[in-house]
């Protein structure tokens, strides 16, 4: 018996009362360790090496030595980083402007019924797998004013200087950068359309309201956070988008396209300038840390979340 | 497994990521053996090098050209070189030099006559910095050419231009008939430097540029580069490069191809550009529609019109952190393997001219004897080589000078405004 009552004792230590030690639920933390050790080692050591760097002057070969603030006056005091910043906020703000309506519509078009619509969304989906690289040198290929698509298709007006005008330049790269990921922010928003539950549109409709109301009121308001996970991703990544850029105009003509990764880039490892590419490469880090924070917050003012204690 | 063994397995596994993390630094140089290595390109001349480096016994790597460029400085910069060093002389050479990375050849030069007076002197010069020797060509030289199609002179009645006024007189004939007068890659940006070095050196000679390479403040506000850039902005206003010239890009070689589909009459561009025509379009130089002739010369010019600019050739260097052993195997190789017979045939079968003294009977043996002797003529003949200025300058002097040229070519800067902002370089 005394082996019983022993058991009877000891029940309640196996199940903790409510309220009283935390319930454990998942995994263990412990399974983060090897990827925390990767980031650790693969972006914030680099991280804080850049940091160090800035304030050194090094061109890549020799010995750095200490520079103090010499790289911060020089490039806050360069009209070109100006330059270099103005020309990415205007990719992010006019990509942005570009991308979310045209994802949004997309995204919304094609989560619908119907076998054109599935066919639709994959031949759509191609460019994402497609490498930035390639899709800078087709483009390349393709505006060629002599022996590009205005000769394949024996349009004229298709024979502009397309990457020779300053201006226009930065036009086609937005132009370039929206075709490559509009596609991918489609996706976020078809599954964000798919997560809306039947019974509000259902609802809707017995109310009498009509196609265009419903989206107002019912699709954009539920896809709230899809929207803000997009922008995020989207301002972040055209801040800090390089390498169709890159292949695509070198940041010419001119500086036309210089944008401050590109201007970071091309300081270091063209120009031997190890010092005030990292001092580009911090600002980079700031810009893009507040942006994202910022964002964030702006997410978390709402109250209403889907899931609890989110 | 119990939720004990669990932990330390996942424990033992973060530990041992992190471990193998911090200590793979492989030794991604050259290993510390007795034998020399060398990093060469891929493309162009690779052929020979792999040839002459497999029957040497020299280990060898080959890099596409942004990729050397890339690994070679941080190689450098952590004393990991290859024992030959593959370099365009100039600013990135001059750049190690002053790290103290860069065996001096001098002593090798004083001892054996041959190891560098067999090669043209407007070439080996560009290997000596400072006064002393530091690197000796490997391939071919690279003169910058006036390429033109004959086709379209003959169509409208005109001979190749020798002056710069004969040359204006040409732009709007060839307008009028619907041909570019020039063929230009100006997306690639190098290109316009072609332009630039030959008017600057027509006006004013080689000490122009010298001045600038030797860092005097103001030698960019010198009369001769405000006029040959005027002279550039004229060209441009005149409509003398093909309509849109900024679009085209150089490497894929739309420029080129503008010259032999009949669109753009001339073009100014390095002596490769002769075997790129022949893999495209083989027929148009067999049935001579190809012609080259010299940079047009300037009224009042103080230049030399023989004068010439482009890459003189690639050359090797020796790494000073080589070991003795290395240092040894690389110069013998020097010595004896670089442009022996063999190698130097096999130079000229891939289209590429040895900057050699004496080869002109093997030139005529060649399967294109005209044009290659005629780059052989230019180079040996010319007073001055002058080595590309992007490559002449310090990398951060010569990313301002292809952005400024372009901003001039576009209209954007006037030739003074171009001055002062490269005369704010001088000492980068």
């Amino acid at each position: 018996m005394s082996t019983v009552l022993e058991q009877r004792d000891r029940a309640p230590a196996r199940t903790p009362a409510p309220g009283r030690g935390r319930l454990r639920t998942g995994p263990s933390p412990l399974m983060a360790v090897p990827a925390l050790a990767f980031f650790g080692v693969f972006a914030i050591v680099p991280l804080g090496g850049v940091a160090v760097l800035s304030f050194m002057e090094w061109d890549g070969i020799g010995d750095p030595s200490w520079a103090g603030l010499a790289n911060w006056a020089a490039a806050l005091a360069d009209p070109a980083t100006y330059h270099a910043i103005w020309l990415s906020v205007q990719v992010m703000v006019v990509s942005w402007l570009v991308q979310t309506p045209i994802s949004l519509l997309l995204g919304v078009l094609i989560a619908g019924r119907g076998r054109y619509r599935a066919l639709l969304g994959v031949l759509y989906f191609l460019p994402m797998l497609l490498s930035a690289a390639a899709i800078a040198i087709a483009f390349k290929a393709l505006l060629d004013p002599n022996f590009g698509m205005s000769r394949a298709f024996g349009l004229d007006f298709l024979s502009q200087d397309w990457l020779g005008d300053p201006t226009l330049a930065l036009y086609v790269v937005i132009f370039v950068i929206a075709w490559q990921f509009v596609p991918f922010h489609t996706l976020l928003y078809q599954g964000g359309v798919r997560q809306i539950p039947k019974s509000l549109y259902e609802a809707a409709e017995l109310d009498g309201a009509g196609r265009v109301r419903q989206f107002f009121h019912i699709t954009l308001p539920q896809l709230r956070y899809t929207i803000i996970t997009s922008s995020t991703m989207m301002l972040v990544g055209s801040l800090t988008y390089f390498d169709l850029v890159f292949v695509l105009t070198g940041g010419g003509p001119g500086d036309a396209t210089r944008m401050l990764p590109l201007d970071m880039y091309l300081s270091g490892f063209s120009g031997n300038d190890m010092g005030r590419a990292s001092t580009l490469a911090v600002l980079l880090v700031v810009a893009g840390l507040a942006l994202a924070l910022g964002l964030s917050r702006l997410s978390s003012f709402r109250r209403g979340s889907q899931l609890e204690g989110a | 497994m119990t939720l004990v063994k669990r932990r330390t397995a996942v424990i033992a596994a973060g530990l041992a990521a992190v471990l193998s993390l911090t200590t793979a630094c492989g030794s991604s140089g050259p290993s510390g053996g007795g034998g020399a290595t060398a990093w060469a390109l891929t493309g162009g001349d690779e052929q020979t090098f792999r040839t002459s480096f497999e029957s040497s016994g020299v280990d060898a790597q080959y890099f596409g050209n942004d990729a050397y460029k890339q690994k070679i400085r941080t190689a450098i910069g952590a004393n990991e070189a290859p024992t030959l060093v593959f370099s365009w002389s100039g600013g990135l050479l001059q750049s190690w030099v002053d790290s103290g990375k860069i065996m001096d050849l001098s002593g090798e030069a004083a001892n054996d006559p041959a190891f560098v007076n067999r090669f043209l002197p407007s070439v080996a010069r560009t290997g000596v910095l400072d006064g002393k020797t530091y690197a000796v060509p490997n391939n071919g030289m690279q003169p910058v050419v006036l390429f033109y199609n004959k086709e379209l002179f003959d169509r409208i009645g005109a001979q190749p231009p020798k002056t710069w006024d004969e040359m204006m007189a040409l732009v709007p004939r060839f307008n009028e008939a619907g041909i570019a007068p020039f063929s230009l890659g100006g997306q690639s940006k190098w290109p316009q430097l072609m332009w630039e070095e030959y008017l600057v050196d027509r006006i004013g000679g080689p000490e122009v540029f010298n001045n600038i390479v030797a860092g005097k403040p103001g030698a960019w506000s010198d009369p001769a580069i405000i006029r040959a850039n005027t002279m550039i902005q004229q060209l441009v206003d005149a409509g003398g490069f093909v309509r849109g010239f900024n679009s085209i890009a150089t490497d894929s070689n739309a420029d080129t191809a503008l010259l032999f589909t009949g669109k753009a009459a001339m073009y100014l561009m390095g002596s490769w550009a002769f075997p790129t025509i022949k893999q495209a379009d083989p027929e148009f130089i067999s049935s001579g529609k190809l012609g080259w002739t010299t940079f047009p010369t300037v009224p009042g010019g103080k230049g030399d019109p023989a004068n010439i600019v482009g890459n003189p050739a690639n050359y090797w260097s020796v790494s000073a952190t080589a070991s003795d052993e290395q240092k040894q195997a690389a110069l013998r190789y020097l010595r004896e393997d670089l442009m022996n017979d063999s190698y130097v045939d096999s130079l000229l079968a891939g289209g590429s001219v040895p900057p050699l003294t004496g080869i002109e009977d093997k030139l005529a043996k060649t399967e294109d004897p005209q044009y290659l002797s005629y780059v052989y003529q230019m180079a040996s003949k010319a007073p001055n080589f002058q080595l590309s200025w992007d490559q002449a300058l310090s990398p951060g002097q010569a990313d301002a000078l292809l952005t400024n040229l372009e901003q001039l070519f576009l209209k954007q800067i006037t030739p003074e405004q171009f001055s002062a902002n490269m005369n704010a370089t001088i000492g980068q």
